[in-house]
């Protein structure tokens, strides 16, 4: 349903992103990872259009949504997809609406406009959703502003704002980050039921690998401003081929006792203007040899048997691409 | 909820009344001094200087001359005008409205144009229109109205005869010093509109608006023009108490009667109850404009409501 090829995103002279693609059917969840800086949000606002508002420009690739071109698509059309077809879901519930107007009036604006309703059934919609959320007194809510909920009853009304003209995909930049470790839960659970529930395709960006594990169906791990590898859950998890996935995955805490050390991954991520020729990973990467501070590595198709491994996909083929001069398991 | 926040409001302004009160007094009469300086003839003896500063109660200790002047003031009586010889009331009553055309007229102007000009700075994006607004924000907070208003003389009542040099007869006496006050009032609320609205265009929240699919000027008109707002109000809200008191220079140099001159002539003469009367109408013009301030911003935003109970 959504088709993004080789998309390249600039701000002046300036290339943040460059040659990302992936696909994503109704029904799936794409998660996008990568730290800070490695051009998740970029990303997410260029498949909606968002782009101009800050200031950049798609200057190369397609993205492709339920067939239609929508790099070339004129402002009014691509108005009536957002919030209408593709919901977005934002990083900070504290500071996503607009702290002047009562929730109800901000969720039934977007119904009052894509679906055409009039007040009173658009308000009735509202109403409905709230409630699918499992909102309490989802009708007292509507008469409530934003300061008087807490953060994550706020990323509900965002939520619910992101379904309202019942969308096709969503998508949703971080929306966990900014809350408390047990409301996370919640919502992540939250989303996970709704695109089974609506059959919706959802875009899930966030910097914790777990929650990629847990929820996604396919993934897309990012560095630079590249897709540098992605693939389905399964085959990233099992046998992730870049040095920078690994690293990653490798972060993900579990069962360390007490007294031992996190691992983290050295160095930071550069900045726009300094990203390192050829590879942007080999500063950071115990594996870099001459070639990779001089050549960017092209993407290769890499088939994973799955063989030996008891998972439900076991004995299954899974593929996955990978942007790396010597990609492989780890010695 | 906003009834109970106003009947808040209203009561606090109770103690500051009384202390403003103490303030203007007791500043007046420490001033060097005294009217009856302007009221005896060269020459005079002492004994006739004592006379007369008891006939206006001036020997009495500060505290009792104090509890005087408000109890009278209690009882609707602002006293008598000692070098003017008439009640203060009848003065301020003679001088206001005068003062109050001017002051709302400049007032309107200058928030309606303000506004007008500050919002349009940040939707037209051409250099011509950044460039024209931005000079004319740094000549309308720099230029003093003074000196503007002999600009506006020499140019539109001197040569070109198009307004009365001075006087307040008639509407067109009004046209010259409305555009003197307003053109720094037009100035100062177009730059907070500007800053403003640009503030708001970087909240978090306007891309969530974008991103509902709402058109641009519903955007600016439905959400960031009453963020915009909030600011310009508590800009507005000090001017109204400024634009009563602070036209006196434009006053005096239009030769306008109003509040501003008649504090200015009562002050040169020492006339203690005139000053402390006029010094107080526009305390009160103060108060009354934070007040009206306070109370539209609690209007129209909830977080002010609520943080305030």
């Amino acid at each position: 349903m959504l088709a993004v090829q080789d998309l390249g995103v600039a701000f002046g002279d300036i290339e943040p992103l460059s040659s990302v693609s992936f696909a994503l059917e109704r029904g799936e969840i794409l998660g996008i990872v990568g730290e800070s800086g490695s051009g998740k949000s970029l990303t997410a606002m260029s498949v909606m259009g968002l782009l101009p508002l800050q200031g950049g420009r798609i200057t190369r690739g397609s993205v492709n949504f339920d067939g239609q071109e929508l790099t070339r698509l004129p402002e009014k059309e691509y108005r009536k997809l957002r919030g209408g077809r593709i919901g977005l879901i934002t990083q900070n519930p504290m500071t996503s609406l607009d702290p002047l107007q009562k929730i109800g009036i901000q969720i039934d604006s977007v119904i009052e406009l894509h679906l055409g309703l009039n007040r009173t059934q658009a308000r009735a919609r509202t109403v409905d959703i709230l409630g699918s959320l499992r909102i309490p007194e989802p009708s007292l809510i509507c008469d409530r502003y934003p300061h008087q909920m807490s953060g994550g009853m706020k990323q509900r009304i965002v939520i619910a704002m992101a379904l309202a003209a019942d969308p096709d995909l969503l998508i949703a930049d971080e929306p966990t980050t900014a809350l408390d470790v047990t409301v996370q839960a919640q919502i992540i659970k939250l989303l996970k039921d709704l695109v089974k529930e609506r059959d919706l395709a959802l875009i899930l960006i966030t910097h914790d690998m777990s929650v990629v594990a847990q929820t996604c169906d396919k993934v897309v791990v990012m560095y630079a401003g590249r897709a540098i590898e992605q693939g389905d859950v399964q085959a990233i998890f099992h046998r992730p081929q870049h040095p920078y996935t690994q690293a990653l995955i490798q972060c993900i805490p579990h069962g360390l006792a007490k007294g031992q050390k996190l691992t983290g991954i050295k160095g930071v991520v550069p900045t726009v203007k300094n990203y390192p020729q050829g590879c942007a990973f080999h500063p950071r990467c115990e594996r870099a040899q001459a070639i990779c501070s001089q050549q960017q590595p092209a993407f290769i198709s890499v088939e994973n048997s799955f063989e030996g491994l008891r998972t439900a996909t076991a004995g299954s083929t899974m593929k996955s691409t990978v942007a790396c001069h010597f990609p492989g398991e780890q010695a | 909820m906003l009834l109970r926040y106003a009947g808040q409001r209203i009561l606090m302004l109770i103690p500051v009344s009384i202390c403003i009160s103490l303030v203007i007094f007791m500043i007046v009469h420490m001033l060097p001094g005294d009217p009856i300086d302007n009221l005896l003839r060269i020459g005079s003896s002492p004994q006739e200087r004592a006379l007369m500063t008891a006939k206006y109660g001036l020997d009495q200790s500060l505290f009792s001359q104090y509890l005087l002047w408000m109890g009278a003031m209690f009882q609707g009586d602002f006293g008598q005008a000692i070098v003017l010889r008439r009640p203060v009331a009848d003065l301020i009553s003679q001088n206001l409205p005068y003062s109050l055309t001017l002051g709302a007229l400049a007032f309107a102007f200058s928030s309606v144009v303000g506004m007008l000009l500050g919002t349009l700075s940040t939707v037209v994006k051409s250099p011509m229109m950044e460039r024209f607004v931005r000079g004319f924000i740094l000549l309308g907070s720099t230029v003093p109205s003074f000196w503007l208003a002999l600009l506006m003389i020499l140019a539109f009542a001197v040569t070109l005869d198009w307004f009365p040099v001075s006087g307040a007869k008639g509407w067109e006496s009004l046209v010259l010093p409305v555009l003197t006050i307003g053109f720094g009032g037009v100035a100062l609320v177009a730059r907070v509109t500007r800053v403003a609205l640009m503030d708001a265009k970087r909240e978090d929240f306007v891309m969530l608006l974008h991103a509902k699919g709402l058109a641009p000027s519903v955007i600016l008109w439905r959400h960031l023009f009453p963020h915009a707002l909030l600011p310009v109000v508590t800009i507005l809200a000090l001017r109204i108490g400024w634009i009563l008191g602070g036209a006196v220079t434009v006053e005096f140099v239009f030769g306008r009667p109003g509040l501003g001159s008649l504090l200015i002539r009562a002050l040169g003469q020492r006339d203690y109850p005139v000053v402390q009367g006029c010094l107080l109408m526009l305390a009160l013009a103060v108060m009354l404009g934070t007040l009206i301030g306070d109370l539209a911003q609690a209007s129209m935003d909830p977080r002010v409501r609520e943080a305030k109970k």
